[in-house]
Parts: C-alpha cells; structure tokens; sequence
C-alpha cells in the first residue's frame, strides 16, 4: 500500500488484510513491553491544518509503538497560519526527510492532492479531509465491529450480514463517507438516517438504504447504530430547527436504548455531544464501543503506518 | 498600408476563392486575383472564417497585471483567431467608472491585435448595492454597450430591474452572472451523485436556473433586452427557450468548456478543472450542444480567466475558479461542436462572430468575410490536430484544462483591420502590430 487516501479505493481482500495486520499489533498491546522496532529510522510527520488531539494523539501512539520517529506539525501558529501554501509545507517536509505524512486538512482532497503533486514523495495517510473521508476511522469501526461479533476468532473474517446504521449530519460526515464505503464491501449492509438536510444529493445512489426515521431504523433491530456528531454550527444553518427537535428525533437516548437487542452495540467516533446525539445512557452502557474505539484506533493506525512503510507483502490477502 | 492577398482560401459555405486585403478592407473575393504588391498568403487547405468575437474575456489589467494584462490577452485572443474581445469589469480598480474602461480600451487600441471593447460594472465595485455610472461609461469615448458584474451575480431582484432599464435609456445589454448567492455559499463543483462522494460543496444547478428564469420575466416586464453569460445546465437551457417563445429579448452564451469537459475531471482534485460555473454533467453538455445548434444558445464566448500558477497549484478549496480558453477556444468549438455535427462552419462564423458582434454593438461583423467590410478574419486548418501544450499559449495564464489533450484544427494567420496579427501560426511581433495599429487609426482619423 503506497498511500492510504480514502477507503473507496480499499477492496475487499485488502481492507481484511488491513484488519488483520490490526488484530497483530493488538497482541503488542497486551505485551508487557508494548513497542515493536518495525519503523526504527523512519520519519512520521503528524501535519494537522484543523485541530483534533484525539486523532493526533491516536496516531503518535501508533507511530511511536512501532519506533518511529514522530513531528507533530500543528499549522495553528505555524507558517502556514500566515498564508504558506500546502505546497511550501510539503515540499519542506520533504527536504526535511518525511517518510510517512499523516495529514488532516479541511479541504476535502488535499491529501490526494499531495499524493499526485510529486511535491513530495512520502507515503500519505489521510486523517481526515474536509467532508470527504476519515479512512482509518472507518478502519477502526470495522475492526471494533468485527472484534465484538467473532472476538479471538476474528482473523481473516469480514462483515457478512451484519447490519449497519449510521445516524446524523451524513452530509458532511468524512466518517460516514469512509464508513459506508469500507462496510459495504466487507459485506455489511449499511442503513443512513438522517434529516433530509442532512443527506448529501445523490445519496441514493450510494451502497446503502435511507431513510429519515430513526426509530423506523432501529424497529428492523440492527446490529450496530453508530451515531454521528452534530457540529454545533449546524444548528445556526436551517439544517434543523433547534438542538430539542434534533436530539428527540434522531437522538439515541435511553428510551431508544432500550429497544435495541441485546447484543447489538453503540457506536461513536467521538468526541461525543451527550445529550444532543447520545444520552450518557447511551454512551456508558455496556453496548457502548466509545473506548474501545479509542484503544482499536491505535492498532489500526500502527497497521496503516506499517503497510504504507513497509509495503503490503505480496500474497498477504 | 501593405496590401494582401489570401489565395485559395476555403469558405465557410464550402465555396473557394482569393481575398484581396487592401486599405483595412476586403477589397475583392475572387478566383485568380492579382495584386502585384501584395503581401501572399497561401491559404491551400485553410478555412476563411470572419474574425472570433469574444463578449466574455477576463484581461485582469488594471488591478491583476500578474495573471494578464491587455497586451497579453490581446495576444492569447488573435493566437486563437479573435479580432474582437470584450473586456470583463472585474479589474481593480474595478471598470465602473469612465476613467477605467477609456483606460482599458487605450491599452487594447495601443496593442493593436484585436479590438478591445471594456465591460462596464453594473453596479458600484461589482457590490451589488448601487448602481454604477452606467451613463457616463455609455457616453466616454470606450462608449461602453454591454455591463455585467460578472464574476458577482446582480442578485437583488431591484437592482437588476433598475439595471435592465437604465442600461436601455444607454442602448446597452445587461450580462448577468446566474448565480444565486445564497444557493452557492462555499460551493465548489456541480451538486450532483459526485459532489457528494468527493465531499466537496454542491453548486447546484438550480442556483443559476432560478435567476435567469427571474431575470427573463424581469426583463419581459420592463421591455429590455437581457444577455446571459455562460449557460450551464440543461434546465437553463429549457428556461431560455421558454422565454424566447415567449417573445422575450434575452440572448445566451455558452462557453466552449461547458460543451465539452465534464465535472468528472473533478474527481482527482485537480484544480485546473475548478470554473465558475462548475463544469456539469454530461447530459448537461448534450443540452448545451443542441441548444447551440436550435439556436436557443446564441453565442459562444470564452470566459478566459487567467489565474497566477500559484492560485491553482493547491488544494482545490483554495484554488481560484477559471481556465484560460482564447487560444483553444476554435480546436474546442470543432471539437465538441462542428466534428460532432451539431453546427457547420457557417453556424460557427454566426456564433462565434456575427451575432456576438450583434450583442455588443460592434460594428463591421454584420457581413463576415464580405467586399466592403473590415479585414477581420482567421485562416484555420481544421484538418491537423495536435496535443495541446503549454507551447500553445501566448497569455500570461497556464491554468489550462486542456494540457495533454488532443485537440483538432489550428489557427495559421489572423488579420486585424487589414494587418497580420498571426502568421505561419505564429504571432506578429507586438512591436509591428502597434505600428500597423498606430497606422489605421492614423487613417480612419487622418
């Protein structure tokens, strides 16, 4: 794997792969020494032009776990606050000796963009662009989902008949977009709910049904609801009238909680609006995947690191 | 002034013949002419087509002399067989005032390779609020017919009736930029299956088909005559034929990468392909081709936008709308419309030169390539093709969508009032063109 830009691109052997190099760097985890020396020598460039600790965070653990050396490069207060173009920032990361960028943009492409450029010849991860796609969130999903339904025995599996529904502003939503995508072709049957503000012209047309009622969606029982954050500028942009109707329409809150079955499970990328799109119900229960979202995000995040410096081996799917 | 003499040109009306150029006028047409002073062209093989007349050109001078000026998109216009371009407002300071636009039309008389007609402002620094001093731009010596805000649509629906009317009491044309503002807040491609996958920000169609269906039934209301720049989409093809059944005076233009290119290109984010409007889908470009060809779309024009590199080489969010389209402007026309079939040569030389000439009152177009009028014409081979390079363009601007493409047909000489401004497919010298410029004017005034 050269880059790793969106999962639209990941086929279904690939993606399975991908979880299993995951499923690997789990068991360093549980090791008592918890670091590998794959990536030892090798350059990691965290270049966050929007601000999320979490994901930064998630993947300076998982590059420093494999022993690589990791910059953060916060354009906040940086050069690139005073007009630098991605390209004067690309190219001196370059020069600085980048093997890997993981970059995270507000513009959807711009990891793309740097990928095509030749401004700079790194291996490029994409940790979110714009309202385009978040593919290793989408990674992590599938690998919390397959871990809770096969557990030890999840190795070489993918998501056959699991059921699916994505909740909230699917419209802006890279976490969606990369999750409809991803899920889809590993076989899962993916379910989008959402105000009709909040679904993307030409939805119809993307792997999965729509619909507007939540609780029409969680009538067909699914297997997973993963619930969506709401930005708060939505709420200042005739996508719905206040936050009371949004989180009594298509809000998972105690009540809802209630009718989901047993073994069905709750999902959240994080970080979470409780009260608005979950109820801490919701949130806390023991259906609730949040935290080992959080610990999954790691192990894929070395895997990613992993194949896109080492190489996918030939034959691995 | 030299005299010169094109042999064996072929005409749009498939005939053949000579052209006699003498005294910035088409002395003679006919078989086996002789002059013995002449200049020879031999024309074998190439099309005689009146002079391109552009009503849509962003020349970026004054304000933006790093993307163009007059003189460089003079260049870029005769390279692409234009004798004719009309400058667009949006200058800085912006071309809404008498002083701006005299001093934009100086700079294109001083160039001399084309003819260069200024754009007035429809309204004070393109801010949509007051109108601008359409009167006194109507009366300076630039003698401004057609005002737009291009670039900026004139969406207060006042405003635009108040421009409609005043801008008759001038015998002038309103060109509306159809955007509704609102409906395309952050937008950045066509709104379709595609800008939602890409994730980037949907313009979507009935932001422009909304205002020329108000701009119609505004400038039925009040009697005047509407021009609409660059026609995008299917429906805004379906309202402008709707209101000239309905005997409504509005005009419309398509630009040539709207009938060819479609917002697919936009999928590997490459921000050559990044227009205003954005490039449609392809039933869209079906729409625009035989809307074209019935007529419904009068003109095509050009909507050159020359950009710095820098304003396109980044993420496409960042990126500045426009590509530049003077010097492939002809290769795409056949391309998507003559080879095609939709228009033969002659509907070409109409749509491409009469009638834009019609729009922007300027005069010496009403006949083509005719006894009497000015020698205002290019000589083009639409047999060759070649792949369109960087080598191809003579304006300041590379933000070409047509780079790596081939492309058929080539313009191999341009005449201006009478005087080559590309021959061999070359430019004449800049120093040469002024003279001879200098000359005619000297002329027609002396």
């Amino acid at each position: 794997m050269r880059h790793l830009l969106s999962t639209r691109d990941l086929g279904h052997d690939e993606a399975v792969a991908i979880l299993d190099v995951a499923e690997d760097m789990a068991d360093v985890a549980d090791r008592e020494v918890r670091k590998l020396p794959t990536l030892r020598g090798k350059t990691v460039v965290n270049l966050f032009f929007e601000d999320s600790t979490r994901t930064r965070i998630s993947f300076e653990a998982a590059a420093k776990r494999l022993s690589a050396d990791v910059i953060n490069f916060s354009a906040k207060g940086s050069s690139v606050s005073k007009g630098e173009s991605l390209k004067d920032t690309a190219q001196t990361l370059a020069a600085i000796g980048a093997d890997a960028v993981v970059i995270r943009h507000g513009a959807s492409g711009a990891p793309a963009v740097l990928a095509d450029s030749g401004w700079i010849d790194a291996a490029i991860v994409n940790a979110g662009d714009g309202t385009h796609e978040h593919p290793t969130q989408a990674l992590l999903d599938a690998f919390t989902i397959r871990r809770r339904i096969h557990g030890s025995a999840a190795r070489a599996k993918a998501l056959d008949g699991v059921s699916v529904t994505i909740v909230g502003d699917i419209l802006h939503s890279r976490v969606a977009r990369s999750n409809v995508w991803l899920l889809s072709s590993l076989g899962a049957a993916v379910t989008l709910v959402a105000p009709a503000t909040l679904l993307p012209i030409g939805v119809t047309e993307w792997p999965a049904s729509v619909g507007y009622s939540l609780d029409a969606a969680l009538a067909k029982r699914p297997d997973v609801v993963m619930m969506l954050r709401i930005q708060s500028e939505r709420m200042h942009d005739a996508f719905f009238p206040n936050a009371h109707e949004y989180s009594r329409e298509w809000g998972l809150g105690d009540e809802r909680l209630r009718t989901l079955a047993a073994d069905s499970i709750v999902m959240h990328p994080g970080p979470m609006n409780r009260g608005l799109e979950i109820s801490s119900g919701a949130a806390d229960s023991p259906r609730s995947t949040v935290l080992e979202q959080v610990a999954n995000g790691v192990s894929v995040r070395m895997a990613v690191l992993y194949l896109v410096l080492s190489g996918m081996k030939e034959g691995q799917s | 002034m030299t005299a010169i003499l094109v042999r064996g040109a072929g005409f749009a009306d498939d005939s053949r013949g000579d052209i006699l150029v003498r005294d910035g006028v088409v002395a003679e047409i006919g078989s086996s002419l002789s002059d013995s002073g002449a200049q020879l062209i031999d024309a074998d093989g190439l099309l005689a087509l009146p002079g391109l007349v552009d009503l849509h050109t962003h020349l970026r001078e004054p304000g933006f002399e790093q993307s163009e000026t007059v003189l460089t998109g003079s260049r870029a216009a005769a390279i692409g067989g234009f004798t004719t371009v009309h400058a667009m407002a949006n200058t800085s300071p912006v071309s809404d005032t008498a002083g701006v636009v005299e001093q934009v039309q100086r700079l294109g008389d001083a160039a001399g390779y084309v003819t260069v007609r200024p754009i007035g402002a429809v309204t004070v620094g393109l801010e949509g609020k007051q109108l601008s001093e359409i009167g006194a731009m109507a009366g300076s010596r630039a003698r401004v017919r057609v005002f737009s805000d291009d670039g900026k649509c004139v969406s207060d629906a006042l405003l635009m009736r108040r421009a409609l009317e005043y801008v008759m009491t001038f015998g002038g044309v309103v060109a509306q930029h159809a955007q509704e503002p609102r409906l395309t807040e952050g937008a950045q491609m066509n709104e379709g299956t595609l800008s939602g996958q890409l994730g980037l920000a949907g313009w979507p169609a009935v932001a422009e088909e909304s205002i020329i269906a108000r701009d119609v039934l505004l400038a039925q209301h009040v009697g005047a005559r509407l021009h609409v720049c660059h026609v995008s989409t299917a429906g805004s093809v379906e309202v402008v034929r709707w209101a000239k059944a309905r005997g409504i005076q509005v005009t419309a233009e398509v630009t040539p990468h709207h009938l060819l290119l479609t917002e697919d290109l936009a999928s590997g984010y490459d921000a050559r392909y990044k227009v205003n409007p954005p490039l449609r889908r392809s039933e869209d470009v079906e729409a625009l081709r035989a809307g074209l060809a019935d007529g419904t779309i009068d003109i095509i024009a050009t909507d050159h936008a020359p950009h710095p590199s820098e304003a396109k080489d980044c993420e496409w969010d960042a990126a500045a709308f426009g590509m530049v389209g003077l010097e492939s402007a002809l290769s795409v026309v056949q391309a998507s419309v003559v080879d095609t079939g939709h228009l033969d040569w002659n509907d070409v030389a109409r749509v491409f030169s009469r009638v834009p000439a019609e729009i922007g009152l300027v005069p010496g177009y009403e006949f083509g390539i005719a006894v009497g009028s000015p020698a205002d014409f290019t000589l083009y081979d639409p047999a060759t093709s070649r792949v369109f390079g960087v080598e191809h363009l003579r304006g300041k601007g590379v933000n070409s969508p047509y780079l790596s493409a081939t492309l058929p047909g080539r313009v191999v000489a341009t005449l201006h009032n009478g005087y080559a401004t590309v021959l061999d497919g070359e430019l004449v010298d800049a120093e040469s063109v002024a003279q001879s410029a200098r000359r005619t004017s000297g002329a027609q005034h002396g």
